[in-house]
């Protein structure tokens, strides 16, 4: 690829194999920009302030894993947004469409598609059954130790892969924006995301995220609006323009007039995007289910007081994500007009200036001078850090709620216990995630992105939907089968050309396709289904005989945990 | 609420039809909605898939290709579709599942 690190940044958040070739190249490393550095030194003041004042209010685990669930649903949407506005949607979605055109937006609707589903098929749910991590849920009316024990391994795995790449794409993203060498940009993330998750729990990682969406949402707005006001407010008059330069470029390029102008026209369709039906239907499957089965997503579920306030928190999530995604193809189209024309951002071979994922950088640059640009750097810094918490406490809790609470003291640890655990989780999932991001800093780590989604629709999904929604459904079923989907989608993206081919270089890889979900999904749910059906345990019985109290608890909130029981 | 209340609360709502119907009525909007939002985004794929000239086709004589509006139009369905769903649970399935509890409980259920 022409610019490594746009396919590192898109690899992500997407899973996609004209992505795979991603995350192999090293940022160029950037003079050290001081307006961004006192921007983002600004940001951590700030947030170090909300991690004190949350840190006095976090006494008991729920305060840690809930902040006591009293977000209401605005605020809950808004961070929820945070957790999805990635520094690498905002930079590569624009960088994307500043390269091909339309194809950035294919990727957008596929983000935001599953938001709906787990609106009208979870969120009230999940709410009106779960206190803490969304294992609650699952293993509602189920033996604890079978069903905790994957749902834990499934959110480590989920976690582990969103956070190497997270890490690995932090360190080249800040070594470019900031001029910081790669080591220093993944210890300052791992130190300051240990701080906020370890001493101010979920009530500080939310306020982080909402700071975070605020800043980004107003930054991308006056992007937007400023690209909007050059073209007298008409969509028509930015893509006609944005078209000419294209054309242009390609004229210069020596192609043809007719070659140029097709050249031009082609940023108005889809491009390279997945051309084989089954990898594209497949595809869109990961990122529509695995939506709904990703557990620092499912976990702000429980920040809430109750189902009403669920649902609104998805109603705000979708709508923040949705205008977000309309203003970054607002950003790439404009970033097109206004970046791909001005020679000071661009090289001596046309390309831009730092990589590809720096056309809304440079974009914030020809808008609003060094301050802006400093802004636009400093919240995208904000933004990783913000998400890599939230990625920690979900894990944290999963191993001091469901393995060491649930699994190994038996229900009979106290809060304060619970709480010593969960830090000290943080605490190694903080080393773990440093170590990690060195590690790999010049390993393919796309293939990881695409993984835990793939992992989280095959596994936790499916799970979740027939515990919820399955008289049938026993132990067994949920753990083995749940486990099976786990399984084939992990074998199957390992054999996948991303993976077997580009990472590892086996040459012609055994699954065609480019994501598993397809196969796994299917997989998850028939596995569950069957493993139940021919489940004769006492337990078994148990299981189905549970479906009834907990379907009317689930429905109408009866002995929920309320705000007040935190 | 204690454990034994919470379950005689719970029998008894689940016996009453007015739950019955409310629950039914809910879900079949949550299906419904669903269906919408999974063939409109698969609907979506394979015209991706399939038919990408069509999506290129200019609107008018302008530059804009149809591919545009049903993309943004897929955004704007996603959020449409979650409002809808919202507004009904919110103003009216909330009250409705209220009554009913309250009707069956000792006290304020719910919470």
């Amino acid at each position: 690829m022409k610019a490594p690190l746009l396919a590192a940044i898109l690899a992500l958040l997407a899973p996609a194999p004209a992505f795979a070739a991603a995350l192999e190249g090293e940022a160029q490393r950037q003079p050290i920009n001081w307006v961004a550095i006192a921007m983002f030194t600004a940001f951590v003041g700030l947030t170090l302030w909300i991690t004190k004042m949350a840190a006095a209010r976090t006494r008991t685990a729920s305060d840690f894993y809930t902040a006591g669930g009293g977000i209401t649903g605005f605020q809950n949407g808004l961070a929820m947004a945070g957790d999805y506005m990635s520094a690498a949607s905002f930079l590569g979605i624009s960088a994307q469409i500043f390269t091909d055109g339309y194809d950035g937006l294919i990727y957008s609707t596929g983000f935001l598609v599953g938001w709906p589903i787990l609106l009208f098929l979870m969120a009230e749910r999940l709410r009106n059954l779960g206190r803490f991590t969304f294992a609650d849920v699952a293993s509602y009316r189920f033996a604890q130790p079978p069903v905790r024990s994957f749902a834990a391994v499934s959110t480590l795995l989920v976690v582990s892969f969103y956070l190497i790449a997270q890490m690995v794409g932090a360190g080249q993203l800040i070594k470019l924006l900031f001029g910081l060498p790669y080591a220093a940009a993944v210890l300052i993330v791992g130190g300051l995301m240990m701080l906020y998750v370890l001493f101010g729990g979920m009530r500080a990682t939310t306020w982080v995220q909402i700071v975070k969406a605020v800043l980004l949402l107003g930054g991308a707005s006056f992007m937007a609006l400023m690209v909007l006001a050059q073209t007298g407010f008409s969509l028509e008059t930015l893509f006609a323009r944005a078209v000419e330069v294209k054309t242009q470029a390609a004229l210069a390029d020596s192609a043809t007039a007719a070659q140029a102008a097709e050249r031009g026209r082609s940023i108005m369709a889809p491009g390279n995007f997945i051309r084989d039906p089954v990898s594209a239907i497949s595809f869109g499957l990961a990122l529509m289910l695995g939506t709904a089965g990703l557990p620092h997503i499912l976990m702000r579920f429980f920040t809430v007081p109750d189902a009403r306030e669920a649902r609104k928190s998805v109603l705000w999530a979708t709508g923040w994500i949705g205008y977000f995604y309309v203003l970054t193809f607002i950003i790439g189209f404009g970033a097109i007009v206004l970046v791909g024309t001005q020679g000071s951002y661009l090289d001596g071979q046309g390309a831009l200036r730092g990589g590809g994922n720096m056309a809304a950088i440079h974009l914030a640059h020809a808008i609003g001078g060094n301050a802006f640009l400093g802004f636009i750097s400093a919240v995208a810094f904000a933004t990783i850090l913000a998400v890599v918490a939230g990625l920690t406490l979900s894990a944290a809790s999963a191993v001091s709620h469901d393995l060491y609470a649930t699994v190994f003291r038996k229900g009979r640890a106290t809060s304060a216990d619970e709480l010593r655990v969960s830090r000290l989780t943080t605490l190694a999932l903080g080393a773990l995630a440093v170590l990690l991001g060195l590690v790999f800093e010049k390993q393919n780590v796309a293939f990881m992105v695409s993984l835990a989604f793939a992992l989280a629709a095959s596994g936790n999904f499916p799970v979740l939907i027939l515990s919820l929604l399955w008289s049938g459904c026993t132990t067994r079923g949920a753990a083995w089968g749940g486990t099976i989907g786990l399984l084939t989608a992990f074998v199957l993206t390992l054999l996948s050309p991303a993976v077997w081919t580009t990472t590892f270089g086996l040459g012609v890889a055994p699954f065609p396709y480019s994501s598993a979900a397809i196969f796994s999904v299917p997989a998850g749910f028939i596995a569950i289904w069957l493993i139940s059906r021919l489940d004769r345990s006492p337990r078994a019985a148990v299981d189905k005989a549970g479906y009834a109290a907990q379907r009317v608890r689930a429905e109408t909130g009866i002995g929920a945990y309320a705000a007040s029981d935190h | 609420m204690s454990r034994e209340e919470q379950e005689a609360l719970a029998a008894a709502v689940s016996a009453d039809p007015r739950y019955v119907a409310l629950v039914a009525r809910r879900a079949r909007l949550g299906w419904t909605l669903s269906a919408i939002i999974f063939a409109a985004f698969v609907g979506y794929l394979l015209l991706i898939a399939f038919n990408r000239a069509w999506l290129a086709t200019p609107i008018g004589t302008g530059v804009m290709s149809l591919g545009i509006p049903i993309g943004l139009g897929l955004i704007l369905l996603a959020i449409l579709l979650t409002g809808i769903y919202v507004a009904q649970a919110n103003r009216h399935y909330d009250a409705q599942m209220a009554a009913i509890l309250k009707d069956h409980g000792p006290r304020d259920a719910g919470a």
